[in-house]
């Protein structure tokens, strides 16, 4: 499901800017006209605001779903769209979107990923989900070297003094792994009231008795070391200030949720963080250029799933004419047409040879 | 809005002050959002996303229901917050709240 890092631009008929509800199924509406989709996503899973805000609640208002959960639905809407077999390109943002002399486009990736696609779908929702960052002085130069909001590449860990930001389970779970290959771990939480499962939290305050890892109840302050190159670490506690030598910092602090880049992409925006755009096809000032979800501008626009599901289907409709000028489009229901039940991979053989 | 006259009094981000018609039962964090001050609440006020936070005038801070174990989680997560920190979205507005004094913080 998920595409290799690829620096050839794939060809696909859309790209769908974030994988939330309304731009999963986009997938479904592009795929039963035929159309391929990729979709690219800042979180490494699909589903959105509903995978990653809410996974446990219950929704009451999506149709024929009297109940259904964030995650629910999220499985349910893969599940419907699996027939067609789009590609995932998870844990990436999406940073620009230029337009070709043929027409098409071609949209970069944080990840230096070049896709190529015949019409873009924006289902960015409320922005892209990024980590919230520590508000420290000049924490730019050492974010990525030696500053990381997330494990990638465990062993660069290895002999290094790491200070864990953090009292949830991220931070938790770290601190217990990276022991064994760290120097020294300091976990820094602004008080003894975690929000890790009790397990791991016995786990740590074993090791600490070990003296194995350092608890500090406190702050982050200051960061010290040159050319993004980390050395020490000031922590504000109650009973004063306290330094520790450092050469990572892993902070979690959980996810906000920003625009991002797409304010740059030339598009005409409502109150500088919405999409303007039109209700026959859901396009932005850019032709070729759709914009579905919570992130499009509309008058009469509600914040809604069901919303983004029809925006989905028309601007699917209109993606066609733009992907294959030539073509006629035929409205059918999946109901009767085997044309559409092929597609979905239901047709009975018989009359899937019509 | 409150037929009582109650206001809630808001420094937005740029330190300017609002003084600010409320109606009862309504959310703060609903409140503020109605009037355009910078306050998102993106959940709707499910607790789940942080982005109602405000600090409360430390004169206010003991007169408000306390905090629930949900919003004291999700403060928890911000990398910055204060003693009087709240969620907005977990504060009810009624008339007996008239002069509440809140501060939006810089976003996280
Ligand atoms: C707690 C809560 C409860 C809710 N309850 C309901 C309800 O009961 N009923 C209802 O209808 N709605 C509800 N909503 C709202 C609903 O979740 C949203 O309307 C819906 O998620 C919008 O879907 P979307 O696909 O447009 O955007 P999102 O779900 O926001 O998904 C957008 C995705 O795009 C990604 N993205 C953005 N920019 C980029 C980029 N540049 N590069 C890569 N990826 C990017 C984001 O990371 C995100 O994953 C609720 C929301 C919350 C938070
Ligand atoms: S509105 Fe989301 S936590 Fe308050």
């Amino acid at each position: 499901m998920s595409a290799e890092r690829s620096t050839e631009p794939k060809r696909y008929d859309v790209a769908i800017v974030g994988a939330g509800p309304t731009g999963l199924f986009a997938v479904f509406e592009l795929g039963l006209l035929g159309l391929n989709a990729v979709l690219i996503d800042t979180l490494d899973k699909p589903g959105g605001q509903c995978a990653e805000l809410y996974p446990e609640k219950p929704i009451y208002d999506i149709p024929s779903w009297p109940v259904i959960t964030g995650q629910g639905l999220t499985d349910k809407l893969l599940e419907q769209i699996a027939p067609f077999k789009a590609d995932f390109f998870l844990g990436r943002r999406v940073s620009g979107v230029t337009r070709q002399d043929d027409g098409r486009f071609v949209v970069s990736t944080d990840a230096g990923d070049l896709i190529d696609a015949g019409a873009i779908f924006i289902a960015a929702g409320a922005g892209c989900f990024t980590p919230r960052r520590p508000k420290l002085e000049g924490l730019d130069a050492f974010e990525n070297r030696s500053v990381f909001y997330a494990v990638r590449n465990r062993g660069s860990f290895a002999g290094r003094d790491i200070v864990i930001a953090g009292g949830g389970d991220s931070a938790l779970d770290w601190t217990l792994d990276l022991v064994s290959i760290a120097r020294s771990v300091t976990l820094v939480h602004r008080s003894d009231r975690f929000r890790a499962a009790p397990a791991s939290v016995s786990a740590m305050r074993a090791l600490e008795a070990e003296g194995r890892v350092r608890f500090v109840e406190g702050d982050l302050a200051a960061l010290h070391g040159d050319d993004g190159v980390l050395s020490r670490i000031d922590l504000k506690t109650r009973t004063g200030p306290v330094e520790v030598a450092a050469d990572r910092l892993l902070a979690f602090y959980g996810l906000n949720i920003e625009l991002g880049p797409i304010a740059e992409w030339g598009l005409d925006l409502a109150d500088g963080k919405l999409i303007k755009v039109d209700t026959e096809k859901f396009e932005t000032s850019t032709p070729g250029v759709f914009a579905i979800g919570d992130i499009n501008h509309y008058p009469g626009k509600l914040k809604l799933i069901l919303s983004g599901f029809h925006e989905a289907a028309l601007a699917s409709h209109a993606a066609f004419k733009v992907v294959r000028p030539n073509e006629k489009l035929r409205f059918q229901y999946t109901t009767s047409s085997s044309e559409l039940q092929q597609r979905l991979n239901v047709a009975p053989i018989a009359e899937a040879a019509e | 809005m409150s037929e009582n006259g109650a206001k809630i009094v808001v420094i937005d981000r740029a330190g300017e002050r609002h003084v600010l018609d409320t109606v009862e039962g309504w959310r703060v964090m609903e409140i503020l959002r109605d009037q355009n001050t910078g306050i998102e609440g993106i959940c709707g006020g499910s607790c789940d996303c942080a982005t109602c936070h405000v600090v409360v005038d430390p004169a206010w801070a003991d007169r408000l229901p306390p905090a629930r174990d949900e919003e004291l989680d999700k403060l928890d997560e911000l990398p910055l917050i204060e003693p009087t920190s709240r969620l907005s979205c977990q504060i009810i507005w009624s008339d007996d709240l008239d002069g509440l004094t809140v501060t939006i913080p810089e976003a996280a």
